[in-house]
């Protein structure tokens, strides 16, 4: 293909892909009063959603420059992450600093891309690893983000998840990652869904909430649906997938489903919200299937880390790996990239 | 582009899938030969044609352009390789086949690389969809070579066959063809696209690699006036299989009527795509992206007409013009590609014009806007809105990437625009609604019904036409039997049947015969001739004549006089006139052919209450089973004994057809996908139907039962020689509850009334038992509609044997098979 020519007129062209560099960050969501005649308008076709998974990477590839420089983007949209029960400061501190510094400077350096400033897109960790971390992050501009809510289960009572909500800003965390009950989805009491939501909203107060819908526990994809429009209408800055807790966590269907839904309320509101696929991802494959999902289905401005995140631990590492890769023209020994 | 710039803007980059051993390939070997008994030979021409690749227009190899000289060569092969490959074991043909399938899997890249520089489609297309259905399909008929045997005892190959595929799926048709016809023991003489023959080529490697005996598969390559008319007019070819468009289809049609050439044909189509609001719309648009912007649209089975319901049309509409800036389309060797080129000039402009035609007549059209290659035959997704049905566009097969949308109301009207065309051979229909898909699904004219999902291919799920889409199945335990024939008629021991009255016509008539008819005192059976002398033997009758019997047409049940205002004189074999029966014509056809339309509740009621009906026409012929046996010795004289087997014989068919009405079932395939494949039986509709000449109640009887039992309607002329018992069955029928329409009997000269049906776009299939002429004559007429056909090319088959007149052969005649795709999971 060597020649192409415009078909059509000048006013295509000012509707093309040409995107500012710079990152704008979207209006928050100010969510919306419940609209059950919206919410119950919800149709999933669960094959058909698989279908279009099964295709999306086999549809769209990145190869060479293009996949380096995607990589760099998706690096810079990890929530890098520990939740686990020995969690310490001390792993906590090792996470902070491969936070700010996650690619090695000479693959930097052979990617042309020093003046990047590569970093990760937040540190997630449990409320008492807030502070720890809010202080190896301090003078860069990374936010913490905590999981809350009772995380994972979100079995706890009401007082107890508004006071965690409080309590882990009030520590520092610019984010927080609430948990939905899954009880109100799998009960259909959607009005308690979306009270439960707002609430949390309330208390999350200037801090961005990240609402977790466990969608394995959900058990239906159109039940997916629907909490992400009611969690959305409830004022949600971002849905995500999963805990990381669940059997199965960020699969692309899932994906697919809650795109499309903030898809359909970012046509009717006019607001964006946000996607975190969580759990499960650990390949740089992977990393780039969720970006190419992103872009096929809401588009370039889902493609900053203030619209998508992803939660993972590992994923860090093959990247680092396939750039390295990229840059020297051989594969690196895993010894060879600092670990997280 | 450097890293940081794309950081930037996060675009897709070339991402080229090596053409360079594809290439290297063709260099190796190029000019390519034809393949005959597994040796390449150079063409009998001498010439060679050019395959271009269409995504630059330039050369890419030189492949051989067979003539005629050619085509006796490999007919000839195929001809020798089948004395032994059609005895060949069914395990041995197997393992052929399972190595071919391993052989394909093994050179798949390859293949698909040549695939897609050959044709223009996309790499992804090729890699992931073209040859791994090519493999299935060949692992999957391994398999039915293995079970033939058991499964489809009574059946042998056909002998040679000729296949001729399009270029939009090279190598996945001939794997549709091939792989069945060898499975069942036949061979092959196959004629690859003239733009798109590298494959097939390949594949011509492949069966020397897995040293498939000499002959059993030959390759030839080159023009359709050259290659394509030879084969369809070979006499040493035993059955002819196509895909391509409708035209060419109705024209091997003709040119091989009454050559008693097999004969299965997939052609064009202008298929639905139905969408109810309560689908799940974001579904719905990438199943319309499968369906016309698969293949740049070039496929025969395209969802090509979308139809919305009117209150979703808008947000539909919408949604589909957003995707359509997102779909990329260029060099057909990039992996992130969703369309490539278009396969030659002539297709573009083709393309062009329709679409030119379509603005003209006022339709709506829009396309992205983003540029599209002016190197190599590209054309964008487009996209019609304010289109009529009654636009070009909404009725001719543009096999181009061309949607055109229209709105419907109900789920009836969506019913009626989907059918609201002359083809039948795919249709999608999209709701959240299971009971609705399911009304909806039968309801559709068309071979594949995809609910919830389109453009769907497997092995093990039959694959053709219903109307002018063609006829024939390609998959599935269905689709064997395009290559097999009842072993009896293979065997020619056609008949013992009894043949009478060979010389009706000549001799002088008499009347003597006309006084007797049908008497209908029991004591006459001793009685040893046909017409019955005017005095009955009991003395009752003696002073007074017979009361007269005019047997009138049966039309909509009723005896109608017909529309001619003639009679014609029956006569016995000692031309001893015995009876008159109404002259049928045009028009008696034509209100047969409406009343049979009319019926059509018959086709959607119960099988349990068409087998009642059945069993109770039996009954009733019980009843009268000596007037009958008397009418047949009568008209035929046969010895009153012989006539009594036969009514013996029709009520016991009548039974049998009983019996089937509630059997003859359908299969659930199981493709791999998570869910289920119905494969129905329907009826075909309104058959028309020529009976035998002997047997003049069980030649009738064995073609209506069955018919009728799968639920057609029929147009029947009787037994042009002997109709009375046909005519006498009229109070049979009105006696045993069968509803109005449902059979129709028109008498008259068999002949004339075939061509009127056969010529009638409303009669779905026509069924001819009489002579090689007239065969040939009805195949003919019928290629107007591609209605389906069977004749008898002649022959005659003993009716009165349960292997020839009756069974599973007459079911499958009444029939065709739909395949409804039904996806599952919450």
């Amino acid at each position: 293909m060597t020649t192409t020519k415009r078909r059509t007129g000048n006013e295509a062209q000012s509707e093309t892909i040409q995107q500012p560099a710079a990152i704008v960050h979207p209006e928050r969501n100010p969510g919306m009063p419940l609209d059950m005649e919206w919410v119950s308008r919800v149709h999933i076709n669960r094959s058909a959603v698989e279908r279009r998974a099964a295709t999306m990477s086999t549809r769209r590839t990145v190869k060479k420059e293009w996949q380096a420089a995607w990589l760099l983007r998706a690096i810079t949209c990890i929530d890098l992450t520990t939740l686990a029960g020995d969690d310490t400061p001390g792993n906590v501190l090792r996470l902070c600093a491969k936070a700010r510094q996650p690619v090695r400077p000479e693959i930097l350096q052979g990617l042309g891309a020093n003046s990047l400033n590569v970093q990760v897109g937040a540190v997630c960790v449990y409320h008492n690893l807030v502070p720890v971390a809010v202080e190896a992050l301090r003078g860069s501009d990374i936010p913490v983000a905590a999981v809350s809510t009772g995380f994972p289960a979100g079995q706890n009572p009401m007082e107890q998840k508004l006071a965690e909500i409080d309590a882990s800003v009030k520590a520092g965390a610019a984010e927080i990652d609430i948990v939905i009950s899954r009880a109100h989805v799998l009960t259909g009491n959607w009005q308690a869904l979306y009270d439960e939501v707002r609430a949390f909203r309330l208390a999350c107060g200037d801090a961005h909430m990240k609402t977790i819908l466990a969608t394995y526990e959900l058990a239906t994809l159109r039940n997916v649906g629907m909490a992400s429009l009611v969690c959305m209408m409830a004022g949600a800055d971002f849905i995500k997938t999963s805990t990381g807790k669940e059997p199965v966590n960020a699969v692309l269907p899932v994906g697919i489903v809650m795109v499309r839904a903030i898809r359909d309320y970012y046509e009717q509101t006019g607001f964006k919200v946000g996607f975190k696929p969580a759990g499960g991802i650990r390949s740089a494959k992977e990393a780039l299937d969720w970006l190419i999902l992103m872009k096929e289905e809401l588009g370039n401005d889902w493609l900053h880390n203030t619209l998508f995140r992803i939660g993972a631990s590992g994923l860090l590492s093959d990247i680092e790996r396939q750039l390295s890769y990229f840059v020297t023209g051989h594969y690196a020994a895993a010894h060879y990239n600092p670990m997280v | 582009m450097n890293v940081m710039d794309i950081f930037a803007t996060m675009e897709y980059g070339p991402a080229p899938e090596s053409a360079a051993p594809a290439l290297q390939w063709i260099k190796e070997r190029q000019p390519f030969g034809l393949f005959i008994n597994n040796q390449w030979v150079t063409p009998a021409s001498g010439q060679y044609i050019d395959s271009i690749n269409p995504a630059n227009g330039k050369a890419l190899a030189q492949v051989a352009a067979a003539n005629s000289a050619d085509v006796d060569a490999a007919v000839a092969a195929a001809r020798t390789a089948f004395e032994t490959w059609g005895k060949t074991p069914g395990h041995v043909r197997a393992r052929y086949m399972y190595a071919i399938a391993r052989h394909i899997q093994k050179h798949s890249r390859l293949l698909a690389v040549l695939e897609a520089l050959d044709n223009g489609k996309s790499i992804r297309e090729t890699r992931d969809l073209d040859i791994p259905l090519v493999a299935r399909h060949f692992y999957y008929h391994a398999g039915w070579a293995q079970l033939m045997s058991s499964e489809l005892p009574g059946y042998e190959a056909v002998g040679v066959v000729g296949q001729i595929i399009p270029w939009n799926f090279p190598l996945l048709m001939m794997a549709w063809k091939i792989a069945p016809a060898l499975a069942m023991g036949n061979t092959v003489v196959l004629k690859p696209a003239r733009y798109t023959s590298l494959t097939a080529l390949k594949f011509s490697e492949i069966m020397q690699e897995v040293g498939l005996p000499p002959g059993v598969v030959n390759i030839l390559t080159g023009e359709a006036s050259q290659v394509g008319e030879a084969l369809v007019r070979h006499p040493d070819v035993n059955k002819i299989a196509f895909t391509g468009s409708t035209d060419v289809g109705r024209s091997i049609r003709r040119a091989t009527a009454g050559s008693g050439k097999k004969l299965s044909l997939e052609l064009g189509g202008k298929s639905p795509f139905i969408v109810f609001d309560d689908a799940d719309l974001d579904s719905v648009v990438e199943g319309v992206v499968d369906a016309i912007w698969f293949n740049q649209g070039q496929v025969c089975c395209a969802g090509s007409r979308l139809l919305v319901q009117e209150d979703i049309a808008d947000t539909l509409i919408n949604k589909l013009r957003v995707r359509m800036e997102k779909l990329r389309l260029g060099d057909p060797l990039d992996k992130a590609v969703d369309m490539g080129a278009i396969v030659s000039p002539g297709q573009l402009k083709e393309i062009q014009r329709l679409v030119a035609q379509g603005v003209e007549e006022g339709a709506v059209m829009w396309q992205p806007s983003w540029a599209c290659p002016t190197e190599g035959y590209f054309f964008p997704p487009t996209l019609f809105t304010n289109v009529a049905p009654s636009t070009s566009i909404a009725q001719v097969e543009i096999f181009g990437p061309v949607l055109v949308s229209m709105t419907f109301r109900t789920p009836a009207e969506a019913v009626a625009l989907a059918n609201n065309t002359r083809y039948g051979l795919a249709a999608s229909v999209w709701s959240e609604n299971i009971n609705l898909t399911l009304d909806i699904a039968p309801r559709l004219k068309a071979g594949s019904v995809w609910i919830n999902c389109t453009n769907m291919f497997d092995a093990s799920s039959g694959f053709g036409g219903y109307r002018e889409s063609g006829f024939g199945r390609e998959g599935g335990k269905e689709g064997l039997y395009e290559y097999v024939r009842p072993a009896w008629e293979a065997q020619g021991k056609a008949q013992h049947a009894i043949v009478t009255n060979g010389a009706a016509t000549s001799g002088e008539k008499t009347f003597e015969g006309m006084q007797s008819i049908a008497p209908e005192d029991d004591d006459e059976q001793t009685n040893e001739h046909s017409a019955w002398p005017a005095n009955g033997g009991n003395g009752t009758t003696d002073l007074l004549p017979p009361i007269d019997r005019t047997p009138k047409l049966f039309i909509k049940g009723k005896q109608v006089r017909p529309d001619s205002g003639y009679s014609r004189d029956i006569v016995d074999p000692q031309q001893r006139v015995i009876g008159q029966v109404g002259e049928g014509n045009r028009k008696d056809i034509r209100n047969a052919v409406e009343a049979a339309h009319a019926a059509s509740g018959w086709t959607n009621g119960t099988t349990h209450n068409r087998a009642q009906i059945l069993y109770y026409i039996a009954e009733n012929l019980a009843i009268r089973e000596n007037e009958f046996a008397r009418r047949i010795a009568q008209q035929t004289g046969r010895p009153l004994v012989d006539a009594s087997g036969e009514v013996e014989v029709a009520i016991s068919r009548l039974f049998s057809y009983g019996a089937w009405a509630d059997k003859f079932e359908g299969v659930v395939h199981r493709p791999p996908l998570r869910g289920v494949v119905l494969a129905m039986n329907e009826a075909i509709g309104v058959i028309g139907m020529a009976c035998p000449n002997e047997y003049p109640l069980l030649g009738f009887i064995s073609l209506v039962a069955p018919a009728i039992a799968m639920g057609n309607t029929v147009v029947v002329i009787p037994s042009q020689q002997s109709p009375l018992s046909a005519t006498d069955f009229y109070q049979v029928f009105e006696t045993s509850d069968l509803p109005a329409g449902v059979v129709n009997i028109i008498t008259g000269d068999r002949d004339t009334l075939c061509q009127v049906l056969a010529d009638h776009d409303d009669v779905d299939a026509m069924w001819y038992f009489g002579s090689a002429e007239g065969s040939k004559l009805v195949e003919l007429a019928s290629a107007g509609n591609m209605k389906r056909t069977w004749v008898n090319y002649g022959h005659l088959r003993d009716w009165l044997e349960a292997e020839q007149g009756e069974g599973e052969e007459f079911l499958r005649e009444s029939t065709q098979v739909k395949n409804i795709w039904v996806p599952y999971g919450e």
